[in-house]
């Protein structure tokens, strides 16, 4: 079991009465990268949010199933959520930097997870925006305001942030929805990147994107998972007739 | 939910079924001119080739754009490369027409070597599998395909006797038979080749409708 990165199984969730996953078992394969499609409201964003617990966060919401990482229970009383979430990073569908200088928005979370001199800080800070392909782009603005950046940029400074507490899974939540087809593409080559040292999760509502960056695909449907396996597989021949009417376009 | 690009798969399967149509009327055509030795007709199989060869442009020119403006996904990415390698077959179907229709040209103005009993009869099983391979894709008949495939080796068998006749019964006793000989033996072998095409677009067609790759592996069929 140490060549998988989630192993989830009957994972069930609801927000209240209603139930938006229902029975889902899944495995994550460490330095993949696996893409979550299926229209609105289907329960993939609840998904990844389950993930690193960013749902806990909403009152209502309850959970059920084995949902291991690394075969340990996410969900485990024991479990030091703040730790979990540092393990399993998360970037947003719209750039959310803090309104601080683009160096800032990162030793912030180094500084909260105890690092305090300043040229291990430098150090971190310089690695996570190479990783993250922003360093040419900004070394020699580190204290500008990150809100001046352009949103591709801004995206890239949170996967930055993201990367330098050094995590070990990424979770994407339409993290180029917002942004024009450059930077998409400079995000989707860096997400290729990063499997290299990554597990990640996207989830996307743009098939082509899914197809282009992921080795696996999930089709998600009225919170159930339809359909996973290779992604080429997918999206030449899935297997559902569900599946092959939504990538094509007959529905969602 | 109708969409925009089924129009287009419409039409591009369309033109797949005009240039089979071309297709099959050259392979006929180019018997006809072998039964009679008609040179004029043979001319005419040459010169419909054009028109054969304009649709494959065509229907090249309509997939590319087709995976460019909709990037399509499954069965509509299936169809679509397979409309491409249909064309291609098509295509090198209707030049083995223009073969036999040169080779009627050699053998106008001579006698015929012999009686024709087993090419007309290869030249009917090129027809039948040609129209049950482009009637399988019409349908989307996976039973008809694989009915064209097990037939390939039909075509192989009567190919076959055909050379085994022509070079012991007439090249090996008669050196002056050679000329009139080696006309059909080509014949023979560009009506056979005629069948490894339809063959071609049956396991094409398989793999468009269930994602299966026969070509290559008779034993998935």
């Amino acid at each position: 079991m140490n060549n998988v990165a989630f192993n989830i199984t009957r994972m069930r969730a609801s927000y209240g009465n209603k139930e938006v996953l229902k029975g889902i078992t899944i495995t994550i394969l460490p330095n993949s990268v696996t893409a979550l499609i299926g229209p609105s409201g289907c329960g993939k964003s609840t998904f990844i949010r389950s993930l690193n617990r960013i749902n806990d966060l909403i009152p209502s919401f309850r959970i059920s199933g084995d949902i291991l990482y690394r075969q340990k229970d996410i969900y485990d009383q024991e479990t030091d959520v703040v730790e979990l979430r540092r393990r399993i990073g998360m970037v947003f569908q719209k750039p959310n930097p803090f309104p601080k200088s683009i160096y800032e928005n990162i030793a912030y979370g180094l500084r909260i997870h105890g690092f305090t001199i300043k040229e291990t800080l430098d150090e971190i800070v310089e690695a996570s925006l190479k990783k993250a392909a922003l360093w040419d782009e900004v070394k020699d603005n580190l204290k500008q305001n990150a809100l001046t950046l352009s949103g591709g940029q801004q995206q890239r400074l949170c996967i930055a942030r993201t990367l330098a507490t050094q995590p070990e899974a990424l979770l994407f939540d339409e993290p180029c929805s917002a942004l024009d087809p450059i930077s998409t593409a400079k995000i989707e080559e860096l997400i290729h990147h990063l499997k290299k040292s990554y597990t990640i999760i996207i989830v996307t509502h743009n098939m082509q994107q899914a197809a282009r960056v992921s080795d696996y695909s999930g089709f998600f449907l009225l919170g159930e998972l339809v359909e996973f396996g290779k992604t080429q597989d997918m999206f030449t021949a899935p297997k559902d007739k569900r599946t092959e009417d939504y990538i094509t376009g007959r529905f969602g | 939910m109708e969409r925009h690009l089924d129009e287009k798969l419409q039409e591009l399967k369309a033109d797949i079924l005009r240039m089979g149509s071309l297709v099959e009327h050259a392979i006929g055509a180019s018997m006809e001119a072998l039964k009679q030795l008609d040179r004029d007709a043979a001319e005419k199989v040459i010169c419909s080739d054009k028109a054969v060869d304009e649709l494959e442009l065509s229907i090249d020119e309509k997939s590319l754009d087709l995976l460019a403006l909709y990037q399509p996904m499954a069965v509509d990415l299936r169809f679509i490369t397979m409309a491409m390698k249909i064309s291609t077959d098509l295509e090198r179907m209707a030049d083995l027409a223009v073969d036999i229709a040169q080779r009627v040209l050699e053998l106008a103005g001579k006698p015929l070597l012999k009686p024709l009993v087993d090419i007309p009869q290869l030249a009917v099983l090129a027809q039948h599998m040609t129209k049950d391979a482009l009637d399988s894709f019409v349908k989307a008949d996976v039973f008809l395909a694989k009915k064209v495939i097990l037939c390939d080796k039909d075509a192989d068998s009567l190919r076959n006797k055909v050379q085994a006749e022509l070079i012991n019964d007439y090249i090996a006793k008669d050196k002056s038979a050679v000329s009139r000989a080696i006309p059909l033996l080509l014949i023979a072998r560009h009506l056979e080749r005629i069948c490894d095409h339809a063959t071609n677009i049956a396991e094409d067609v398989i793999y468009m409708i269930e994602a299966k790759v026969v070509k290559h592996h008779q034993e998935r069929l």
